[in-house]
């Protein structure tokens, strides 16, 4: 039998065949464990951390810059407007569409995939971080002022502490979000879980890599939720007691 | 220079024989064939729910669960069984604009002052009236951030309808060989708008359909804000709101 170059790089065969092929692939049904196994190791294995890897950086970065941003705009208010304004239209832009226009100027590489990744993290954390940053009680502000804090220990010691649980509630959601556009990222670029789903539409439709990529990037952002989830609970105690009465 | 001659470029309205005009119709048709049945579902079940105050655990983390759904992820997933085309995209773009309308709809009713309703009952109004003359009226403003929130994201998402042989606006942009990247470009801006107009729309049928008396009230619009910005607000936020709530629901 023939062997075939494996999937990425030829526009070829209907069904890629990897050397043997069982029948289970060669009729293209819903779901061929077999398949899937054999090829955990060289293709959804590396995917997923690629993925992983994708999220973890574009969320740090946004976390960055959308804190700096949030820090300055609870300080100077006139900052809040057009940070509002400028990551609400980014985060308008079609991911498809911001992928395909950066790769036209950057080029398919990670760069490109991270600028893009970033840019939809930052109206989700600036929110948030300013949201949680300026929630502080002002009764809880006039005893900090009463017991003489300055203006940056109010900030360090009251106001970044109590704003914990809205900055993780906007990273909650600033990570399942990038780990559902990085997968769109891969029709710009070959990367992460979208990879084979891409991969598997180029080959004529194969079933098993549409299912086995879009589980998997399923069951990582549900995973990556309910770690939040925890984090949430374990940091604030006193919300699900709250909410157990 | 591509994002000046995309304005061309509508100003053409498309090249190579497709209109974006025709293009757009046809978005507007797969997003709306994808946000009725999950507004007509979600809002039913939503206020029934609400009314009932039951079941808050489903309906709410329904939401929690649909924002962290990745829409490639569920669509990749439907492809299998319903093959290449529109449908795998209505089906997963309905599956994804479900949970933040049904939440939403649970939220905004589940939430109406007891006093409130009390009140009503205690004037003699039946059950039914006192869902639709007191607690609708005063869920309007939150049941419809809900599905604007849901209109908007299936707006954007339906351009990966163009990835799957769907039609609509994101043919223009996945066919970069085709129409350049003046048609990518211009197609993203037609999107941008469409995106703004729909939440627009929305906004302003939203303040028709508000009762005079409740125009305006800015407790509502902050609890609003809070849950589009994806703060949970039954969450672990410490507002005064929250404190009064948390009273109301030990009261209950």
């Amino acid at each position: 039998m023939m062997f075939l170059a494996p999937v990425a790089d030829s526009g070829g065969p209907v069904i890629p065949n990897f050397g043997k092929t069982s029948q289970c692939v060669l009729d293209n049904r819903s779901f061929c464990w077999g398949w899937f196994s054999k090829h955990w190791g060289d293709t959804f294995e590396p995917a997923l951390i690629q993925h992983i890897e994708l999220t973890a950086m574009a969320v740090a970065f946004g976390f960055v810059i959308s804190f700096a941003l949030a820090v300055l705009a609870h300080r100077h208010g006139w900052v809040t407007n057009p940070v509002t304004l400028l990551s609400s239209l980014l985060y308008t832009i079609p991911s498809l569409a911001l992928f395909e226009i950066l790769v036209g100027y950057i080029g398919p590489n990670w760069y490109m995939v991270e600028i893009a990744l970033t840019s939809y993290t930052l109206l989700l954390l600036f929110t948030n971080i300013l949201a949680g940053l300026s929630g502080v009680t002002p009764d809880v502000l006039d005893a900090a002022h009463g017991m003489g804090l300055t203006r940056r220990q109010v900030l360090l010691k009251v106001e970044m502490p109590l704003a914990v649980p809205a900055i993780i509630a906007g990273l909650r959601i600033a990570v399942v979000t990038v780990i559902s556009l990085a997968t769109i990222a891969a029709y710009a670029t070959p990367t992460g879980l979208g990879k084979p789903i891409f991969d598997a539409l180029s080959n004529g439709g194969f079933n098993t890599a549409f299912l086995a990529g879009g589980i998997l990037c399923v069951i990582l952002a549900i995973v990556a939720d309910g770690l939040f989830v925890l984090v949430q609970r374990g940091l604030t105690p006193w919300a699900s007691a709250r909410r157990g009465a | 220079m591509e994002f000046l001659n995309a304005f061309v470029w509508i100003g053409h309205n498309g090249s190579q024989g497709v209109t974006v005009t025709g293009k757009l119709g046809q978005h507007m048709l797969i997003s709306l064939i994808s946000i009725a049945p999950a507004v007509a579902v979600g809002i039913g079940l939503g206020i029934v729910l609400g009314h009932l105050h039951r079941f808050s655990f489903l309906a709410i983390n329904t939401s929690n669960l649909g924002r962290a759904l990745p829409s490639l992820g569920i669509l990749a997933i439907c492809l299998p069984f319903l093959g290449v085309g529109t449908t795998p995209v209505v089906i997963a773009m309905v599956i994804l604009a479900f949970p933040p309308i049904l939440t939403n709809a649970y939220v905004a009713i589940d939430q109406v002052d007891p006093e409130t309703v009390d009140a009503a009952k205690g004037i003699g109004l039946r059950p039914w009236q006192v869902l639709v003359r007191v607690e609708l009226p005063l869920a309007l403003p939150l049941i419809f951030a809900g599905v604007r929130t849901s209109a908007v994201f299936v707006v954007a998402t339906a351009t990966l309808a163009g990835i799957f042989g769907g039609g609509g606006m994101g043919d223009f942009i996945v066919n970069q060989a085709t129409f350049g990247m003046e048609g990518v470009i211009g197609a993203t801006y037609v999107l941008i708008v469409l995106c703004f107009c729909v939440q627009g729309i929305l906004l302003l049928l939203e303040r028709l359909v508000t009762p005079v008396g409740l125009r305006g009230t800015r407790g509502r619009q902050a609890q609003t804000l809070l849950i589009e910005s994806g703060i949970d607000p039954q969450g672990p936020e410490q507002t005064v709101s929250e404190e009064v709530r948390a009273v109301e629901h030990a009261a209950r």
